[in-house]
């Protein structure tokens, strides 16, 4: 059943069009990540779902019932935002059960949910905290609290990581995504703009570009099978060759696309050849910047230590299975 | 005594009650009359959400609406209106206050009699010119007004902005600053007392109590009448502000410094500059809009002076300002019309800094 | 009291750099002629703490003193003289050992002053030292101690139907007493007066920060029309003078309470009055302080339910404490110095003037009778001075609000 439906929304701000013509049907348990560049829109569209902003035209529904007139509070949905906001002047309790109190529950209900909510958090030894008084992580685990004690049939995330450290972020993400496991019936939309956060977690991934959704689809369905340029280069990190000119015409395409890991590597005798500009020893595998003549330099993955330096003379062939090609206006030509 | 603190009491309460109970009750109302519940049908319920978010704001606003447009929007029209009215506000007459007050511009620079001292005919009437150059002591108040308006916010800016830097430098700056930031708790009464008793006056071969007179003697002078000197008294009338107002300017100065990044003047450093060309040439350029902000705040505050020259002289031996002679004539001499033009005088010269402060104000909406 | 004027809303330099404003710098930008810049400084506080410690100190020194004597001469003797009392009747004296004596001191009960030198004339006051016999021309002679006790003895009946007069010059201990306080509160009425100010400044804060708190809510995070012209109508008037509403309002003023039957002038009209006045600044000040709270707080207090209604009850108002605090401060000092609006919409009877309005009557009154000037003064600015020290903090912060760019 379909939990969250998005038909024909716009969005303006005066003579700015944020949102444009968005369509969206959203499975309920699905987890679902909107990504894009920033001011693409993709929070303009989540704070769109929360009624917070009120949309231009089209509609929004939520379990079949449309939610346009609907206030945000009513809508059943719940939102981790950014910077948490956390409410400083109350404690981790005040701070879960100010909105089970606003809905007029009973006093030991709300005890009951907040506690089992900071059970499964681990908040329970700070519940008389102040927020100032937590870690990031902790603080970011109140705000998925907060959300988790409403019950919501949507859960919303906007970029909820991006103000944590490397580290915590990683373990954040596998915090969030056995939440998803835990609660296998509500919804989750997540905004991120980093495409590893959607690659990771999402079940289906919404790519968003200037208020236009570019490409629906599994993480591997983007990787795989992008439908556009902007989503080819958009997915994946490093981000994929792009050739044009004398290289794409060999392919009858106007540009060709090829990834890091999809070109063989041989000392001569490759497609293309060229001098190694620069090389980056990750451990695992590193990645080789090989001026080929096409403007920007190619990438080049191989696995383990380099074996090429700065200086060398190097040879590389593209997996012809893996090359994608697009046509001039961007899109992808079938093989 | 005691009776008359209980009274005070009740009657606090009662007037914050009153408040509280306005604004709690009506969003009480608000709430009830277009409450919701699971029951109705979700346009219904979407419809009264849609109603209260559109009322509300305006219970929120109510009061302080109606009170900015009864004391200060309504009263700005009024003004106008009885400033072109009589003494009583009860017969229209035009112009003629302000031409009271400043008289006839044509007259302003020619003279009643020539060089014999005889009168000068008019030609086309025949009748001796009647001169009118408007009031002496609204010119004077005017030219006294100007005077303060370029002493005191230059001072109080200049001497703020000194005091700032220097007790940036001294382990006691701090308690220095409190010292000098002191005076702004005090009254324009409370400071005139002061003063007075620093311009004390005890005649020659006594001693003196006031302290500038101290001074004066110890240094071999005669003790003065100050406040009885012309322009020298408008001057000591000044300095109370500039005494009252140099806290602020020092504080809001000093934030403003410390605000401008350390780099700029190592860079200058580096690039050779001395302490002094760092000062005029880094720090002053980079908080000059903060120095226009104090600058432009106390001429508001010298247009609108009048407990100082209330109390210190009531405008007696020449030191009248604008503020004062409109209350003098409005509330001594009962005249509402000339009270008034002096009032629309004053705010007159206002207009420019409202003017300015409103492009700032929707420069900065723009922003958001 | 200021009226900052228009700055921008930057929420940062609200709320931290006020706290250290008053504080010592952490660096040291310059290291030129060190003692120069200590003496400088020194001499400009000096000059702005002065006025205020004469007036402090004169209003606690004896009022004799006080009178003839600079203030910062309070710690050395002074010297009083010319005085020229009179002896008593010549009935007075009494017949010890077939001589008639007169005794008595000249000095009355004031134990503070010695005598140095007296004489029976004016202008001898300074002939004959403490303890000397001197001829009077009225017959006798008499002995005056240093402590004020004479002795006047004459062989024969004293016959004079004018008592004579001794002059003397005497010197007076340095001496500090609350009896200026005692009689400034008592005689004058600045006790009611105090009321009275704490009957108007009380309520008036109270009632503005209120009003100003709710509407500066709404201009800050309510929509509806028109909001951006109602806070440029609140800028716009920051700079309106007072002094141009007073005659307006108190007809209004006038005509609404002839209606109910009730004097015009009162509690009620000064207390909306000062609100009125006061509104546009703390409307402004503290819309640019809420204006700056985080924006996703209130959108979660939005999701979690609460109507404007509340979120500003639980969240805007308790997140806004410094500023209300500021804000209060302001008005608080500003209603109680102030002295036209309560003139105009007080009036100037015993039964309702301020401090402020009582100090400039015994200005009017008592212009030179500094023992109860500077008294009556300290008194009015008793108040201010204490909020001033104790919330110095929240008085900067309100001030950096309203003003630093």
């Amino acid at each position: 059943m379909s939990s969250l439906k998005i038909t024909n929304v716009n969005k303006s701000y005066g003579n700015v069009h944020i949102l444009k013509d968005i369509n969206l049907d959203i499975q309920s348990g699905e987890f679902v990540v909107f990504v894009g560049p920033s001011g693409c829109g993709k929070s303009t569209l989540l704070r769109c779902i929360s009624g917070l902003e009120t949309i231009s035209s089209g509609t929004i529904s939520i379990d079949g019932r449309v939610v346009n007139d609907v206030a945000p509070s009513k809508r059943g949905i719940a939102m981790v935002f950014q910077s948490y906001a956390l409410y400083p002047h109350m404690n981790v309790y005040r701070n879960m059960a100010y909105g089970l109190k606003l809905m007029g529950m009973p006093k030991a209900q709300i005890k009951q949910k907040v506690e089992a909510a900071a059970e499964k958090l681990q908040l329970t030894n700070y519940l008389h905290r102040l927020p100032k008084a937590l870690s990031g992580g902790q603080r970011q685990r109140v705000a998925i609290g907060r959300a988790i004690v409403r019950d919501p049939k949507v859960f919303l995330f906007d970029e909820p990581l991006s103000n944590l450290d490397a580290a915590l972020r990683v373990q954040m993400r596998i915090e969030i995504s056995q939440l998803k496991d835990q609660l296998p019936n509500t919804t989750m939309v997540y905004v991120t703009h980093d495409q590893v956060e959607a690659m990771t977690m999402a079940d289906r991934i919404v790519v968003l570009k200037d208020g236009v959704v570019q490409q629906v689809g599994s993480p591997m369905e983007l990787y795989e099978k992008p439908q556009s340029m902007f989503v080819a280069g958009f997915i994946g990190s490093p981000k994929m060759n792009f050739l044009n000119a004398a290289f794409a015409d060999k392919f009858g395409a106007n540009v060709v696309g090829i990834r890091a890991e999809h070109l063989e590597v041989t000392p001569t005798g490759g497609a293309w050849s060229g001098k190694v500009i620069y090389s980056e020893n990750l451990g695992s595998d590193s990645y080789i910047y090989l001026d080929v003549g096409a403007g920007e330099p190619i990438i080049v993955r191989q696995s383990g230590k380099a074996s090429y330096h700065a200086g060398d003379t190097l040879s590389v062939t593209p997996r012809l299975e893996e090359l994608h090609r697009f046509d001039a206006s961007g899109n992808p030509m079938p093989h | 005594m005691l009776d008359q603190a209980l009274y005070a009491i009740q009657i606090v309460a009662i007037a914050v009650l009153g408040f509280i109970a306005y604004y709690w009750g009506a969003n009480w109302v608000l709430d009830r009359s277009l409450a919701t519940n699971a029951t109705m049908s979700h346009e219904t319920i979407a419809r009264r959400d849609r109603r209260r978010t559109r009322i509300r704001p305006w219970i929120f606003l109510a009061p302080a609406l109606l009170l900015l447009a009864v004391y200060l929007v309504y009263p700005v029209f009024e003004t106008l209106r009885l400033s072109l009215y009589d003494r009583l506000g009860q017969n229209f007459v035009g112009l003629s206050n302000y031409q009271w007050a400043f008289g006839n511009p044509a007259d302003w620079f020619r003279s009643a009699t020539d060089a014999t001292g005889a009168p000068i005919i008019d030609a086309a009437t025949g009748l001796p010119i009647v001169l009118n150059q408007g009031d002496p002591t609204f010119w004077r108040s005017t030219l006294n007004n100007v005077a303060w308006l370029i002493i005191v916010p230059s001072l109080a800016t200049a001497f703020g902005l000194v005091i700032a830097v220097l007790a940036d430098r001294v382990w006691w700056g701090g308690i220095a600053k409190t010292l000098v930031f002191m005076p702004m708790a005090i009254s324009f009464v409370g400071a005139a007392v002061i003063w007075r008793f620093v311009y004390a006056y005890r005649a020659a071969g006594t001693d003196q109590i006031g302290l500038l007179n101290a001074l004066v003697v110890a240094f071999g002078g005669e003790p003065q009448v100050w406040l009885g000197i012309p322009w020298l008294n408008s001057l000591l009338l000044m300095i109370i502000l500039v005494w009252i107002q140099t806290g602020f300017a020092m504080v809001i100065l000093s934030a403003a410094l410390r605000g401008i990044p350390q780099e700029t003047l190592e860079a200058a450093r580096i690039d050779g500059a001395n302490e002094r060309q760092i000062f005029f040439g880094i720090m002053i350029p980079q908080i000059a809009g903060t120095i226009l902000v104090v600058w432009t705040t106390i001429t508001i505050i010298v247009l609108k002076v009048f407990d100082i020259v209330y109390a210190m002289t009531n405008g007696e031996n020449g030191t009248q300002v604008l503020a004062n002679l409109m209350y003098r004539w409005t509330f001594i001499s009962g005249d509402s019309g000339r009270g008034s033009a002096i009032a629309i005088v004053i705010m007159l010269a206002v207009l420019p800094i409202m003017i300015w402060n409103i492009r700032r104000a929707r420069a900065a909406e723009g922003a958001l | 009291m200021s009226t900052p004027t228009m700055v921008d809303t930057d929420p940062d330099v609200r709320l931290s750099s006020p706290d250290e404003v008053l504080r010592p710098a952490r660096t040291r930008r310059f290291r030129p002629g060190r003692l120069v810049t200590h003496l400088i400084l020194f001499f400009m506080v000096a000059l702005w703490t002065l006025p205020t410690l004469g007036l402090l100190i004169s209003s606690v020194r004896d009022p004799d003193q006080l009178a003839i004597s600079g203030w910062w001469t309070s710690l050395a003797t002074s010297t009083i003289s010319d005085q020229s009392p009179r002896l008593p009747a010549a009935d007075a004296a009494v017949l010890e050992n077939g001589i008639y004596v007169i005794r008595g001191n000249l000095l009355g009960d004031d134990d503070n002053r010695t005598i140095a030198t007296f004489g029976g004339t004016a202008t001898t006051s300074g002939a004959n030292p403490a303890g000397a016999t001197i001829e009077l021309r009225a017959g006798g002679m008499i002995t005056v101690e240093a402590n004020g006790d004479y002795v006047w003895t004459s062989p024969t009946p004293f016959e004079y139907t004018t008592a004579p007069r001794i002059s003397y010059v005497a010197s007076m201990a340095p001496r500090f007493t609350t009896e200026n306080y005692s009689t400034v509160l008592s005689a004058n009425g600045i006790d009611r007066a105090f009321i009275n100010s704490a009957t108007v400044a009380i309520p008036a804060t109270i009632i503005s920060v209120m009003v100003a708190a709710f509407a500066a809510y709404a201009l800050a995070w309510m929509k509806f029309p028109g909001r951006t012209i109602f806070v440029i109508a609140v800028v716009a008037l920051l700079v309106v003078p007072l002094q141009m509403a007073l005659i307006p309002v108190l007809r209004l003023h006038n005509e609404i309470a002839s209606i109910f039957g009730v004097p015009g002038k009162g509690y009620f009209a000064v207390w909306l009055a000062h609100t009125g006045f006061g509104l546009p600044l703390a409307v402004y000040l503290l819309r640019n302080y809420m204006v700056g709270l985080p924006r996703e707080i209130m959108e979660s207090a939005r999701m979690d339910g609460a109507s404007h209604f509340q979120t500003f009850t639980t969240m805007v108002l308790p997140l806004s404490v410094p500023a209300l605090a500021s804000i209060a401060i302001f008005q608080f000092l500003w209603i109680w110095n102030d002295l036209l609006v309560a003139l105009v919409f007080l009036g100037s009877q015993d039964e309702y003037v301020v401090l402020t309005g009582k100090l400039v009557d015994l200005l009017g009154t008592y212009g030179e009778d500094w023992n109860l000037l500077t008294a009556g003064a300290f008194i009015s600015i008793l108040v201010p001075l204490i909020v001033f020290f104790s919330l110095q903090r929240y008085f900067v912060r309100g001030l950096l609000a309203g003003s630093v760019k």
